[in-house]
């Protein structure tokens, strides 16, 4: 807080504009000023409203400079005219708030001249620099990036010093280091072009290789910035790395989310559930439904999603384990084709309820957007939330895995059914629990794939195929060995992408998978000791 | 000899003969007999059941590696589309300058593409007897190249049919690509001409509903020949045990190779015979559906029978065709079903119905 009012002081003693508070009473003589027809009286008006405090008195400025501030003809009143769409909305200039019909009237713009938009340009990029969000202050600095004068250079230094964002921070030593590329004096280009090969906003790559290219630059100067480019270049590369690695850690936390189910249930319990991609399907439209319970919430509705989704596939899992699995345990194959069978149902039974046509899964606020690092990188939102709650679905089932009483007894089953049995377990029941949060889980891995694509009656084929060879790349029964295993996968196929494209890449991949399997039958890390044959 | 091959062999027989008077019933009916008589049937007809004839052929590979060699291929249809790919790509070049663009050495997908030349792949395929030889080669070759790395290192059950899923799924994305010269999504089709006699004309169609019984039959015959061999006995020894068939000192992996390519091979015929009755061939014909589809044919008709595989292809596809036509929705409805109903009541299909009956009569 006391670090926006300096910044505010600051600002005020650069403008050197008439000091003044936050009185209310200066707007009012600001507006009054604003309806003159003098531009020198019009133009006084500018610092008032900037200096005012008013929460409001950017909007203000920038709707000045866009001419959406009007008077009215028969009493000069001002109004806020915002275009929504083909409709003109009257707002109340001070309060935002919408104006009734009744007020509205002739109007006349509020005309400025060139001097004035200069200066207004100049209040809003100052007054952006003092704002709260470091999304606004990094716009306004490279917004003024490139036309820099004496004043605003001054203002930069000042609030470099001041400035708590990293990324901020880079930006204003880029805009003033493009400042002094200009001096005279060759030192301090030298010095500024060594600056700029640090930073990796593109007006800097520019002005470098205008500069290697200009006749005019001394060798020294050439030099430098050759060598300033290199380092740019290298930043670069290595930024495009992190995207990639990026990307590929989020394909490979998607194919993890849709692994993980069936690391249970084909990987414990050794049943081969071709429906899985269905489960996951079930989870999508899970979501979808809930969503259109709650179409005002998404967050909510995102968030309710989760556990329903876990429900509704876990149930249904449960059903396909009393109904049909049960029957053919110790038979992989006829389970095979008896899910495969399922699949086929569950499929056409949605595109009957929901229609083939695919559907839209809004994405709340707080997962749409990027998270910018620097200029040269930045990552999306969603993808890193999926990534997150990847990573927690995985700790959540090896907890329960590992520390529960049902996780006990699902691995005692696995190992030794007979013995378990003979322990006091009731493997059937604990058969049809696991085989149930396999599915939940798959359900709510169907959640997270409902923000990154359409979901359709044909979502979960796409990811059958993978996630068996994730299981099965990863060690059959070894659930860190799938989590390796999908998030190598992942980076391996964006990492293979751009010199092979898409779908080279995932062939390839799965020609890899393929040939592993033959040198090692039983995946990355194989299940070790007397329970393997069994 | 072949009366040998059947001589234990009630169902073969009985499957040999019927195929016998289709295939002089049917083209007596579709060619002799006038349109308005009620004997006569349409040449429409003739070609949907050509085409289930190819599928009978495509289920009876399945069966052979399925049923007698324990084998569960998610993948035959990989073999299939190869196959009926090299035939479309003969189709293709018998083409000419009738194509849309008119070239009369580039098909018009190349031509849309703005290639310049022929791909090496395609040379050759101008010819019949090339077109032919790949027909058999590529599918037994892949085949053989896929069992070669899967059999030796001794990758077996769900495991295997996993990664033949795999395969044909890679097939079926490269395939889907237009740099690969395959026509892409819409694949190859428009064919004009088979050996210099339009596919349009009822006499070709009838001619190739007899060229699929007949590949039928001899395809039959030579898995009959094969399942009652020397070799056909261990395919089956392997099937119910492996490890002990081995430590006998019997070599799993060539017996398995050699059987598994031989099948693949057989898939391709079907494929080569499927295409240019349906007159397209695209990279759908790849997809793990499919694949899938042709293992339930043989569940349905009942496994390491042969005779039951073709019963199980002919009449699941004609309720497909019914079912399709009626309510297309309630198609894999009736598909899925059929599959958690077979292996739930019906183990040995529809043939082990029949003689569970006959033995209790």
């Amino acid at each position: 807080m006391t670090k926006r009012l300096t910044t505010l002081l600051c600002l005020c003693l650069l403008l050197a504009a008439p000091i003044a508070s936050a009185d209310p009473a200066d707007l009012t003589t600001a507006f009054s000023l604003l309806g003159e027809r003098s531009f020198t009286k019009k133009a006084e008006a500018i610092p008032l409203i900037a200096n005012s405090g008013h929460p409001r008195a950017r909007q203000l400025l920038s709707a000045l400079l866009e001419g959406q501030l009007k008077q009215r003809k028969t009493d000069g009143r001002l109004v806020w005219v915002e275009q929504q769409g083909d409709t003109e909305v009257l707002l109340d200039p001070l309060t935002g708030a919408p104006l009734a019909e009744a007020e509205g009237g002739q109007f006349t713009r509020l005309t400025i001249n060139n001097q004035m938009r200069v200066q207004l340009r100049n209040a809003i990029a100052d007054m952006s620099l003092a704002d709260a969000d470091p999304a606004v202050r990094l716009a306004a600095v490279r917004e003024m990036t490139g036309e820099l004068d004496d004043e605003r250079a001054a203002a930069l230094e000042r609030q470099l010093a001041d400035e708590s964002s990293s990324a901020v921070k880079a930006a204003i030593e880029t805009a003033l280091a493009l400042r002094q590329l200009q001096s005279a004096d060759d030192a301090t280009r030298l010095a500024a072009i060594q600056q700029l090969g640090s930073s990796l906003e593109p007006q800097a790559q520019l002005r470098l290789t205008t500069l290697v290219e200009s006749e005019e630059s001394s060798p020294a100067v050439k030099r430098a910035a050759q060598e300033s480019l290199r380092g740019i270049e290298q930043r670069k590369q290595l930024a495009a790395l992190a995207e990639t690695l990026f990307f590929g850690l989020s394909l490979g936390s998607v194919l993890v989310l849709a692994a993980i189910g069936l690391a249970i249930t084909f990987g414990v319990m050794g049943v081969i559930n071709m429906a899985h991609g269905e489960l996951m399907m079930l989870g999508a439209y899970t979501t979808y439904v809930v969503q259109q319970l709650l179409p005002n919430q998404i967050g909510l509705s995102l968030a309710l999603s989760i556990p329903a989704a876990f429900v509704v596939a876990g149930l249904v899992g449960v059903a396909i384990e009393r109904g049909v699995i049960r029957f053919l345990y110790g038979r992989p194959l006829e389970t095979l084709l008896a899910t495969f069978g399922i699949s086929l149902v569950l499929q056409q039974l949605v595109r009957t309820i929901f229609s083939p046509l695919n559907r839209t899964v809004a994405t709340p606020e707080f997962m749409s957007g990027t998270l910018e690092i620097n200029a040269a990188l930045s990552l999306t939102l969603n993808r890193l939330y999926i990534f997150a709650f990847c990573l927690l679905v995985f700790a959540a089932l090896v907890l329960v895995l590992k520390r529960t009483r049902l996780g006990l007894q699902v691995r005692a089953v696995s190992q030794n059914r007979a013995m378990a049995r003979a322990m006091g377990v009731r493997s059937e029941w604990v058969d049809a629990l696991t085989f149930g949060l396999g599915s939940g889980i798959a359900g709510v891995a169907g959640v997270a794939l409902s923000q990154l694509t359409n979901v359709g009656p044909n979502l979960g084929q796409a990811y059958i195929i993978d996630s068996f060879m994730v299981v099965v790349f990863g060690g059959v029964g070894n659930l860190w060995g799938t989590l390796i295993a999908g998030l190598s996968l992942g980076v391996a196929n964006k990492v293979l992408e751009p010199w092979a494209g898409a779908v080279l890449a995932k062939i390839l991949v799965l020609v890899f998978i393929i040939l592993f399997i033959q040198k090692r039958p039983r995946g990355l890390f194989p299940q070790k000791g007397r329970a393997v044959e069994a | 000899m072949i009366l040998e091959l059947l001589k234990n062999d009630r169902g073969g027989r009985n499957l040999l003969s019927v195929l016998a008077i289709v295939a002089i019933l049917v083209p007596v009916c579709n060619l002799l007999i006038p349109a308005d008589n009620p004997l006569h049937i349409s040449t429409y007809s003739v070609t949907l059941m050509g085409k289930y004839l190819t599928y009978a052929l495509l289920a009876v590979a399945v069966d052979l590696v399925w049923g007698y060699l324990g084998i569960l291929s998610l993948g035959h249809g990989a073999f299939f589309a190869l196959g009926g790919y090299a035939m479309g790509m003969y189709l293709m070049r018998q083409i000419g300058d009738r194509g849309v663009y008119g070239n009369p050495e580039l098909p018009d997908f190349m031509v849309f593409l703005n290639w310049q030349e022929l791909p090496w792949f395609w040379q050759g395929f101008d010819q019949f007897w090339f077109a032919a030889l790949m027909v058999l080669l590529i599918p037994g070759v892949v085949a053989f190249g896929f069992g070669w790395f899967a059999f030796r290192s001794r990758v077996t059950g769900v495991y295997l049919s996993i990664i033949t899923q795999a395969l044909t799924y890679a097939f079926m994305l490269a395939f889907y690509r237009n740099e690969m010269g395959f026509g892409g999504n819409n694949g190859l089709t428009d064919f004009k001409d088979l050996l210099g006699f339009s596919l349009q004309s009822d006499t070709m169609r009838v001619a190739l509903f007899v060229a699929s019984a007949l590949a039928l039959a001899v395809g039959y015959l030579a898995c009959r020949a094969i399942t009652t061999s020397r070799l056909g006995r261990v395919a089956v020894a392997i099937r119910d045990a492996e490890a002990r068939a081995r430590f006998i000192g019997y070599r799993v992996e060539e017996v398995k190779l050699w059987i598994f390519a031989f099948s693949a091979l057989l898939a391709g015929v079907a494929g080569a015979l499927y295409v240019p009755q349906v007159g397209i061939i695209n990279p759908n014909e790849f997809s793990p559906l499919a694949s899938i589809e042709m293992v339930i044919w043989v569940a349905v008709g009942g496994r390491a029978t042969l005779y039951g595989a073709v019963v199980g292809a002919v009449l699941v596809n004609y309720a497909k065709t019914v079912f399709t036509g009626v309510m297309p929705e309630a198609w894999l409805f009736a598909l899925g079903g059929l599959f958690v109903l077979v292996t739930l009541f019906l183990p040995q299909g529809i043939v082990g119905l029949l003689k569970r009956k006959e033995a209790s009569a």
